[in-house]
C-alpha cells in the first residue's frame, strides 16, 4: 500500500451559521485517483476549498505529507504542492492562454520552458490558441487550459472541482483521458464529480458524500457495482 | 492665432496633469471596484508636503523625498482604512473613502491654518519659453512628453512584467488568484503605489502652474480626473489618459471664451451626459458596473 499523502480528518465547515460538512475524513494514497461524489450542496466544494486555503475549517485537520494545512495561506498550500482547478474553469477571460499559463507558474523562479511544452503537448489545442484571450476559448478548451494552468505549479497533489461540468459528451471522455494521463506522469489526484459514471471508472478509490458526511467509501469499480449508488447516482433503478 | 496655440497648449499639460491623477482612479477601481475619494487630497498633501520640504532642503531632495512620502502615505491609506474592510460590502469602503478624503483636508487645514502656502519654484521647468510665437512655460511642453513616456512604461509594466499580469488577473478574480499562489494585498498595495506615484508626479507639474497649495486643492483637480476616469471608462488606462486629455483642453479652450465661468459646469455636465448617453465610457467594459 503506497502512503497516505493527503489525511483529512473530522473535517468540520460552516458558512454563516450553516454547517456544509460535518465531520468527514478522507485519506488520499500517493500515486491514486481518488474521487468524492456526491449530489449538489453534499459539500463537495467546501471539502476542497478547505484543503486549498480558501475556507477556513471550524474544526479537524487536513495534512499533506504530515503537514497541517489549516491556517496556512493558499500561496503556501500551493507551494507545498497541493493545487485546485476551481468549479467553472474559472480561467482569466482578459489574458490570453500564455498569460494564463504562467499565472499558473506564479510561485516559481525557475525556467518554465520546457513546462509549456509538456502543457500544449498534453494540449495541443492550447498551443494553436496560444496568443487568444482565455475568455474566446470554447467550454472544453478553457477546461483544459484550467488543468494546463494547474500543471504549471509543479503539483504533486491536484485538486479537480467537476471537471466535467457543462461540456459534450466527447469533450468529458477527453478530459478525463488527461486526468489518467497526468496521474500515470506521478501526481496524485483528487476528483470531485456529478458524473458519477465516468468518476467511478477513472477512480481507485471513491467516497460518497451525503449533505457533509460520508456514507461510503470503496474502490471505485466496486462501488460502482453497487444497486444503492446506482439508483442514488447513475439512475439506474434495480435490476 | 498666437492665443490659440497657447490655449491649445496649455489645455494638453492641464490634461496631462489630470491624466496623472485619473490614472490612480482607474487602477484602483479597476482591482477594487472601489472609486477612491481621497485621492484628489493625497495629491494635495503631495503638494503641501513640497511646500514644507522645500523652504528647508534643497529641491533636488525635496523632489524624491516628496514622491516617496506620498507613495508611502498611499500605502498606508490602503492598509488602513480600505484593507480591513476587504470582505465588507463595497458601499462601506466608499464610505470609508470619504472619511479618508475629509480627514486628510482637516489635517491640512490644521498644518496650513487655512493659509494659501506658496509652492516652491522648481528651476527650469518653471522658465519662459516660445512655441510657435505663443509664449509658455518649460512644464507645458515637458508635462504631456513626461505623461506619454509615463504612460508607456506603466503599459509595458501591465502587459509584460508578472506582476503586471498579478494585477490583470486579480482585477478578474480574487478566489482563482489566490489559488495560483497570488497574494491579493500585495497586489492591491502595488496597485497604490502606482496610483500615488504617479499623482505626486502629476502634483509637481500642476502646482508649478497654480503656485499655492490650500486644503482644498485636491478636490477639483481631483474630481475632474475622476470625470475624466469615467469618460475614458474606468477601469481602462488608455481611456482615462484620453479622457483627461479631452477635459484638460475643453477645460482651457472654454476659459479663453466669455463663458469662462462655466469651464467647470462644463466638466460636470459632460459627466452627467455621459452617463446618461454611455455609462461605460469610451473604452469601458460591457460588463463593467456603472458608476
Amino acid at each position: 500500500m503506497s502512503d497516505t499523502v493527503l489525511e483529512i480528518k473530522d473535517l468540520y465547515v460552516s458558512y454563516g451559521g450553516i454547517e456544509a460538512v460535518k465531520g468527514i475524513s478522507i485519506d488520499v494514497h500517493e500515486g491514486k485517483i481518488v474521487t468524492l461524489i456526491g449530489s449538489n450542496g453534499a459539500g463537495k466544494s467546501t471539502t476542497l476549498k478547505s484543503v486549498a486555503g480558501l475556507v477556513k475549517p471550524k474544526s479537524g485537520s487536513i495534512k499533506y505529507k504530515g503537514q497541517e494545512l489549516i491556517g496556512l495561506s493558499p500561496d503556501k498550500i500551493v507551494s507545498a504542492g497541493v493545487v485546485l482547478v476551481p468549479e467553472g474553469r474559472r480561467v482569466f477571460p482578459n489574458l490570453t492562454v500564455k498569460e494564463n499559463l504562467r499565472m499558473g507558474a506564479y510561485l516559481r523562479k525557475d525556467d518554465l520552458t520546457a513546462d509549456y511544452e509538456y502543457v500544449y503537448e498534453l494540449f495541443p489545442r492550447l498551443k494553436e490558441r496560444e496568443w487568444q484571450l482565455a475568455g474566446t476559448l470554447s467550454g472544453g478548451e478553457q477546461q483544459m487550459l484550467a488543468v494546463g494552468r494547474a500543471l504549471m505549479s509543479k503539483p504533486e497533489l491536484i485538486m479537480m472541482d467537476e471537471p466535467s461540468l457543462g461540456l459534450a459528451p466527447l469533450v468529458v471522455q477527453d478530459i478525463f483521458k488527461i486526468i489518467k494521463t497526468i496521474n500515470k506522469a506521478g501526481i496524485t489526484v483528487l476528483l470531485i464529480e456529478q458524473n458519477a459514471f465516468m468518476a467511478l471508472e477513472t477512480a481507485d478509490w471513491a467516497y460518497v458524500l451525503e449533505t457533509g458526511e460520508i456514507t461510503h467509501s470503496r474502490e471505485g469499480l466496486d462501488l460502482l457495482e453497487d444497486n444503492t449508488i446506482q439508483e442514488a447516482y447513475l439512475g439506474k433503478s434495480k435490476a | 492665432m498666437e492665443f490659440l496655440t497657447s490655449q491649445i497648449l496649455s489645455g494638453i499639460s492641464l490634461g496631462g496633469q489630470y491624466a496623472l491623477i485619473a490614472i490612480g482612479y482607474t487602477m484602483v477601481y479597476g482591482i477594487l471596484r472601489l472609486i477612491n475619494f481621497a485621492h484628489g487630497d493625497v495629491f494635495m498633501v503631495a503638494g503641501l508636503l513640497m511646500v514644507y520640504m522645500s523652504t528647508v532642503m534643497p529641491i533636488y531632495v525635496s523632489i524624491p523625498l516628496m514622491i516617496v512620502l506620498t507613495v508611502l502615505l498611499g500605502f498606508v491609506i490602503e492598509r488602513a482604512a480600505y484593507k480591513p474592510l476587504r470582505s465588507a460590502p463595497r458601499m462601506s469602503v466608499m464610505i470609508s473613502a470619504i472619511g479618508v478624503s475629509y480627514l486628510l483636508q482637516n489635517l491640512a487645514l490644521y498644518a496650513t491654518g487655512g493659509q494659501p502656502k506658496t509652492y516652491a519654484s522648481i528651476p527650469w521647468i518653471s522658465n519662459t519659453i516660445h512655441i510657435f510665437g505663443a509664449p509658455t512655460r518649460v512644464v507645458t511642453v515637458v508635462t504631456p512628453i513626461l505623461v506619454i513616456i509615463l504612460v508607456v512604461l506603466l503599459t509595458l509594466l501591465i502587459n509584460h512584467t508578472k506582476i503586471g499580469i498579478a494585477m490583470r488577473a486579480v482585477s478578474k478574480d480574487f478566489e482563482t488568484s489566490q489559488l495560483m499562489g497570488v497574494k491579493i494585498n500585495s497586489v492591491i498595495s502595488a496597485t497604490f503605489v502606482i496610483g500615488t506615484f504617479l499623482a505626486a508626479v502629476g502634483s509637481l507639474l500642476y502646482f508649478t502652474n497654480y503656485p499655492t497649495v490650500v486644503p482644498m486643492s485636491g478636490a477639483l483637480p481631483g474630481l475632474k480626473a475622476f470625470v475624466a476616469a469615467v469618460f475614458g471608462g474606468i477601469g481602462s488606462i488608455p481611456g482615462a489618459v484620453i479622457g483627461a486629455f479631452i477635459i484638460g483642453i475643453c477645460e482651457t479652450l472654454i476659459k479663453g471664451t466669455d463663458f469662462a465661468v462655466f469651464s467647470d459646469a462644463f466638466t460636470f455636465a459632460l459627466l452627467i451626459i455621459i452617463l446618461v448617453v454611455k455609462p461605460t465610457g469610451i473604452f469601458g467594459e460591457k460588463t463593467t458596473d456603472k458608476v
